[in-house]
């Protein structure tokens, strides 16, 4: 046990930058490193990837992100914990094991790889023992969209991480563990923490939801002041340095870019945020009205007096499910009349839509530089007639491809036969996007066992 | 006065939610924020733009409200065909809301 753990955030989400892993191991001191891969529908996308290819389903990026980072981790005694296994934890653990291999680094890695979380296998019959997973937002019960299903998994927490670390892991490869777990797993194992000291657990599980949006805490997309934020071409992630009574400081490496400050590690506090006094998670129920924020310095923030309360005896569950197909085509028009031009265009193509008897559940039209992200509180503010161009933006969306494939085609035509003065049309026809979508529901806990292996590379 | 003034936010989505943190600029700015930016206000700011209801919560510890804006999200995340899908920017079109501060 120590008195002090450092937790390095190097990915806020799959697709974050490649730098950041780098930059956190060797920019200085650190104890681990998280990194975070999974959004909502991400465990659909790498579904689809291992029917396709039985070994695949993880986020590839991350076994070249290890094979350049592996010699120095281990130099520097830096463990990692990271969701990237996505549905094929087994598999990117084999990969990962391979490029140690390759690297000269046999017997010297030890991978823990944590599972159960896949629960798509299992539907029916946990359908059959009365676990409905009704929709949390709308209430529908599964049996909806049950044949349209292509993954399901429960979110895991901090548990198995703790012992894939306890057992000698030097890697910890996950499937659907919750983002906050990966970093409130290293603190348990590291400050003795028991999985029932519910202040210290919401302690580490607002930690981790601090960091897991990585640069997000430490001056990236910060409203406030955000002009005087600087270096954000070299911006530092955010590290968690934490205590065994539950006080941590937010800091990041010395000489990066960003800011880390009580007003933007406030902003990510509010990010995505519900009932801010019941955040629950399978490990607690963490309660953010209790924090208190100090400046302990540049660059550094205190994070104290967290209070939490017993985990509920439910786990999330994260299903999603085929619905339907959407496409998106946009073009611009310019100055004169730039916004009128834009808006005849859109009338042209809604009434070709119409006479060919197309049937969407939705159209939606945005004039992008007028209107598409404050809509009407926008356009109530004047819209300035001499702008200098518009895009227009259309979308639809239906259950059936037909339709969508054949609006695809309607948009091109409007470049010589519709209002004049329009470009912007290099990308081509736009492609019909098949739309999986997201069913969040909940399982009792006791359904769900998660699994820990080693694997000794 | 204009929000942005007094405040700043950030905002995100859950499902076909999204929620708006507003986080007032100093600590004695929180109850004005308390008393003008109540949950039927914001509600009547986005008219036409959610289908659902708006529910507030405070945070005085963060000098902090919490409002999440049901239906805001056109089905929200791969359903929606809304430029910010995801509620990124939500929060900005808030701080166009003019507020009373008295002098």
């Amino acid at each position: 046990m120590t008195a002090t753990v450092r937790i390095a955030a190097g990915q806020g989400f799959w697709g974050d930058w490649l730098e950041a892993p780098y930059r956190q191991v060797t920019g200085g001191p650190i104890d681990y490193l998280m990194m975070d891969y999974l959004a909502e529908v991400t465990m659909s996308i790498l579904q689809k990837q291992k029917s396709r290819d039985p070994g695949l389903g993880y986020a590839k990026d991350f076994v070249p992100l290890m094979e350049r980072l592996l010699p120095l981790l281990l130099q520097r005694r830096v463990k990692v914990t990271s969701n990237a296994g996505g549905v094929n934890p087994r598999a990117c653990a084999e990969a990962v094991g391979a490029a140690a291999r390759k690297l000269g680094l046999a017997g010297k890695v030890t991978i823990g790889v944590v599972t159960g979380d896949e629960l798509l296998g299992r539907l029916d019959e946990l359908l059959a023992r009365g676990q409905a997973l009704r929709n949390l937002d709308t209430d529908r019960p599964l049996s909806d969209v049950r044949d349209r299903v292509l993954s399901a998994n429960a979110y895991l927490g901090a548990g198995p991480v703790v012992e894939a670390l306890r057992r000698g892991a030097d890697i910890v490869i996950t499937g659907r563990v919750t983002d906050t777990g990966l970093t409130l797993g290293p603190m348990m194992h590291a400050l003795g923490w028991r999985p029932d000291a519910w202040d210290l657990l919401a302690a580490g599980t607002i930690a981790g939801h601090i960091i897991e949006c990585g640069a997000q805490a430490s001056g990236g997309n910060c409203l406030v002041d955000w002009e005087r934020i600087p270096d954000l071409a070299n911006v530092g992630y955010p590290i968690v340095e934490a205590s065994a009574d539950g006080t941590f400081e937010v800091t990041k490496h010395p000489g990066t870019g960003g800011r880390v400050s009580v007003a933007g590690v406030t902003e990510q506090l509010v990010y995505e945020m519900g009932n801010p006094a019941e955040y629950i998670t399978p490990d607690c129920v963490a309660d953010f009205t209790s924090i208190r924020l100090a400046q302990r310095g540049k660059d550094r923030v205190r994070v104290s007096s967290v209070r939490g309360r017993p985990a509920t005896d439910k786990l999330k569950v994260s299903l999603a499910y085929f619905y339907g197909y959407k496409a998106v085509g946009t073009l611009v028009y310019a100055w004169p009349d730039a916004y009128r031009k834009a808006q005849a265009a859109d009338r042209v193509l809604r009434q070709r839509l119409a006479d060919l008897g197309l049937r969407f559940e939705t159209i939606l039209t945005e004039f992008v530089g007028v209107d598409a992200t404050h809509g009407r509180l926008a356009r109530g503010a004047g819209v300035a007639a001499d702008l200098p161009e518009v895009q227009l933006r259309i979308g639809v969306r239906a259950r059936d491809q037909a339709p969508v494939e054949r609006f695809t085609r309607e948009i091109a035509p409007l470049i010589l036969n519709g209002p004049p003065s329009v470009t912007g049309f290099a990308g081509g026809r736009p492609k019909p996007e098949e739309i999986v979508a997201y069913w969040p529901a909940l399982i009792d806990k006791r359904e769900v066992q998660p699994c820990v292996e080693l694997l000794r590379v | 006065m204009q929000l942005r003034a007094l405040a700043h936010a950030r905002s995100g989505d859950k499902g076909d939610t999204a929620n708006i943190g507003l986080i007032a600029r100093t600590p004695k700015h929180y109850p004005l924020l308390v008393r003008e930016v109540t949950a039927a206000r914001v509600a009547r700011h986005f008219r036409g733009m959610i289908t659902g209801p708006v529910e507030r919560y405070e945070l005085p510890n963060l000098h902090a409200l919490n409002f999440l804006l049901h239906g805001a999200l056109d089905g929200g995340g791969t359903v929606s065909l809304k430029t910010d899908a995801q509620g990124k920017v939500f929060s900005t079109a808030l701080l166009r809301m003019e507020v009373l501060v008295p002098r």
